[in-house]
């Protein structure tokens, strides 16, 4: 394909692809992700390849290799049409079987179909999936789309239409629209997205930054977006990029993501051959390229300032604001800053308007939010509601509940920064301000869902830990007041808490908390203090009695055979590393405490439940 | 190792720091001493600033890795399904602890905080491969398919 030289030649290239699209072909589309992958998605790909060979269906039928759907839990899933039929969890194997009865016959099959686990329902499409009834997938909607390694997938769907559309508007118009539509930052702060164009200094060049660091343990919204539809995140930074007057963007991606930078690079290489990135922009005088950043495995690379350190090549710690990026940002010059899920919103508002997003979600939360609904829930995965659900619909209906029968204890939302919220919170919408006052926060949108295995003090000393590895260390509130929390809630979960910690605890998250500099410590607190308030009764418990009422906390533990329950099969015995398991065959067996390190495996492994934790 | 090719690729600039030595270590799959003093000659910057970035950074290793390169997530969603459990089964299996190298040079043991898999956790990467869902008791049969490999390949 040539440069395209103006929106009229793009314009026809969209309507010329969306007709060779074969749309009224049957059409299977393989959820294939990192996740997916990770569960054989290649090989079901791979399988129904081969099997669309053996029939001599090239030319009858298409497959789609596209980014993750969001329902994780279900990978290996392909959707089929017409019909939308949903099929999860496929084995290789089952490729032959559709291919024959649902693309052949047009009939479904039934034992493929996907079955919600609370009722045994089954769903005969994906709109039936109780995963996605209540989701509103504007913006990882389209992921299913497309294949994310072809432009022309991206382009058929009308993609970079938004840029058409601000091309043809005055730069400032297009920021007003994202003023209008209400759009917040995606990546935590959540600061109003158009106020922040507005502001951007004077001074050339002038930068935009994707920050793709996702660094919240946790959450994947972003690299959902980045590996299943990189041109959405790629348009919407043109058209920030026009609209402010910049020249150069880069995109930081963190090497985590192997993918993500594969698929992103490919992306950008296919928008530069069009003219969709480049000099001169689809005729319209306008010139702006991305180049791509890895990051190198370090948090606070997250945080903007020490974003742009690490793009000049330096050491990747924050340093004090004012002046903000868009004053003195990369190389000192005026820089914008947005994380992905904002800049793939961007073609959505400036295409339909910015009312239109607008008139979803609340008052001062708009549109729509990615969450990684993760940790102890049945339907893992990318979901995406309006503002303003309430996390019983997001964890519940959505989420299908709480695994094994067990109860709901918490959901740790906001990454590192955020908190966790308990059962009686459950009926807080989610947006900014509920979430901020309950004592958690937005964040980037990881929610991990806990249950009454889940110790909260061992939370609270997860984070803690994790805050003293990656504090940069340049304040010493921050770098001492991590470790020195780190080191009070781990003697509690040694069975060595005194009675003052809980309030020293308190103590010194406030002192982190009012004398650090960037957003790392000022919320470093954050998982003490809403573990504090909201399971005060399992921090007394750790203290006073000397018990983990979870059965988490090694020293608080023992593990022990139920007498009338073990089977004497022998299999904890063959697994336990430190042979302190004893009996004979078809004989109630017994651990010797004394040998025994807590590893849980024998647990893991008695098919009788007869090892219990106290 | 041809550090120098890989600094022309991007020129003689301290901005691009960062992705030589990304460079160098995807090849090397460390950042060897040698390798440092060419990138801080060539960049005209002080070795002591090359190491400040290189040991800043974790995806920077300054030691040879191992044959196989087993990587355990600790992130939130993996550690709340029980991934430290699975870390130590690893330590205990290899006989190294997280950020270590076996003296016979066969495996390197990382943790990290998060490969964006959430969703399948506890995940663990070994030779670039993942592995979601993983139990305690997977662990030993994943490091004897890992010795059996290099077996075949040295055969
Ligand atoms: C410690 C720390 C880590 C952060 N990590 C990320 C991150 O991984 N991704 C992100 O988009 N923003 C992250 N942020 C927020 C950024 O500093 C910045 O506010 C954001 O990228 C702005 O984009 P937005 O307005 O579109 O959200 C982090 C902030 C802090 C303090
Ligand atoms: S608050 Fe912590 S992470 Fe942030 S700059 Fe200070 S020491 Fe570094
Ligand atoms: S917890 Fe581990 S060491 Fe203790 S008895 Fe069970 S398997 Fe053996
Ligand atoms: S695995 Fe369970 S049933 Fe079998 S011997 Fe051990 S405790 Fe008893
Ligand atoms: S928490 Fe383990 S992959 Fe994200």
């Amino acid at each position: 394909m040539s440069k395209l030289k103006s929106t009229t030649e793009l314009k026809s290239l969209q309507e010329k692809l969306g007709k060779t699209q074969h749309r009224d072909r049957p059409t299977i589309v393989v959820s294939s992700g990192t996740c997916g992958r990770s569960r054989g998605s290649s090989q079901v790909y791979a399988a129904f390849e081969a099997g669309i060979k053996d029939r001599g269906l090239a030319d009858k039928v298409n497959l789609r290799d596209s980014g993750c759907h969001g329902f994780c839990q279900a990978e290996p899933n392909v959707v089929v049409y017409p019909g939308e039929v949903f099929y999860a969890n496929l084995k290789p194997e089952d490729a032959a079987t559709i291919l024959d009865e649902t693309v052949g016959k047009g009939q479904v099959v039934d034992r493929l179909l996907y079955a919600d686990p609370g009722s045994g329902k089954k769903a005969a499409k994906l709109g039936d999936v109780p995963f996605y009834t209540k989701q509103k997938r504007l913006i990882s909607g389209r992921n299913i789309l497309l294949d994310p390694t072809r432009i022309e997938d991206y382009l058929a769907i009308g993609g970079y239409s938004g840029l058409a559309k601000a091309l043809s508007m005055e730069p400032k118009a297009v920021t007003e629209e994202v003023v209008k539509s209400g759009l917040r930052g995606r990546g935590g702060g959540g600061f109003p997205t158009g106020l922040k164009w507005q502001r951007l200094g004077q001074g050339t060049p002038k930068y935009v930054i994707c920050n793709a660091d996702e660094g919240d343990p946790g959450a994947y919204m972003d690299r959902g977006l980045l590996e299943g539809n990189p041109h959405s995140v790629l348009e919407g930074m043109v058209i920030g990029a026009f609209a402010v007057g910049a020249t150069e963007g880069v995109m930081y991606v963190r090497t985590e993501y192997p993918l993500a930078v594969t698929n992103v690079t490919r992306a950008i290489e296919q928008a530069r051959e069009l003219g969709l990135l480049g000099e001169n922009i689809l005729g319209s005088g306008f010139s702006f390229d991305i180049t791509i950043a890895r990051g190198a495995g370090a948090f606070v690379c997250g945080e903007e300032t020490a974003l742009i350190a690490s793009i000049e090549g330096r050491i990747g710690e924050p340093r004090q604001r004012p002046p903000y990026p868009s004053e003195k940002g990369l190389w000192g010059k005026p820089t914008i800053v947005n994380n992905v899920e904002t800049w793939a919103s961007v073609p959505i508002v400036v295409e339909h308007g910015g009312e239109k997003f607008a008139s979803i979600g609340t008052k001062g939360s708009k549109g729509t939010k990615i969450f990684s609904l993760v940790g102890k829930v049945n339907n893992t995965g990318l979901v995406e509601v309006p503002m303003g659900t309430t996390l019983r619909e997001v964890i519940f209906d959505t989420g299908g509940g709480i695994p094994d029968g067990r109860k709901f204890k918490a959901v740790q939302i906001g990454g590192p920064s955020g908190g966790c919220l308990p059962a009686d919170k459950l009926d807080l919408p989610v947006d900014y301000e509920s979430l901020t006052a309950a004592g958690a926060m937005m964040g980037s949108g990881g929610m991990i869902v806990m249950d009454e295995t889940t110790c909260m003090v061992d939370i609270a000393k997860y984070f803690l830990n994790f805050l003293q590895e990656e504090s940069c260390g340049k304040c010493f509130s921050c770098r001492e007041g991590t470790q020195r929390m780190y080191e009070v809630v781990d003697r509690i979960t040694q069975g060595n808490g005194r009675a003052d910690d809980l309030a020293l605890l308190e103590e010194l998250a406030t002192m982190v908390k009012d004398a650090s500099m960037c957003g790392l410590g000022r919320t470093a607190g954050n998982p003490v203090l809403s573990t504090l308030a909201n399971f005060r009764g399992e921090y007394e418990a750790h203290v006073l009695e000397k018990k983990c009422p979870a059965g988490v906390c090694k020293a608080l533990i023992h593990y022990r055979i139920l007498v009338d329950k073990c089977t004497g099969c022998m299999a904890c015995a063959k697994a336990c590393p430190q042979k302190v398991i004893s009996g004979e065959k078809k004989q109630p067996h017994r651990i010797d405490q004394s040998g025994c390190i807590k590893c849980g495996i024998c647990k893991d492994s008695c098919k009788f439940d007869a090892v219990v934790v106290e | 190792m041809d550090v120098g090719k890989i600094i022309d690729k991007y020129g003689s600039r301290r901005r691009f720091l960062i992705a030589i030595l990304q460079d160098i270590q995807e090849q090397e799959r460390y950042l060897p001493k040698e390798a440092l003093r060419q990138v801080s000659l060539r960049l005209g910057m002080p070795l002591v600033d090359v190491y400040g970035v290189a040991t800043f950074y974790s995806a920077f290793s300054l030691e040879p890795r191992g044959r196989h390169e087993v990587t355990v997530c600790l992130g939130t969603a993996c550690h709340v399904r029980g991934s430290h459990r699975i870390l130590e089964e690893f330590e205990r299996q290899i006989g190294v602890e997280a950020g270590h190298t076996t003296k016979d040079g066969e495996f390197t043991l990382e943790s990290v905080n998060c490969l964006g898999c959430c969703a399948i956790g506890p995940v663990v990467v070994v030779d670039k491969v993942y592995h979601g869902e993983m139990t305690s008791n997977r662990v030993k049969t994943l490091i004897s398919q890992c010795r059996k490999a290099q077996k075949v390949e040295a055969s």
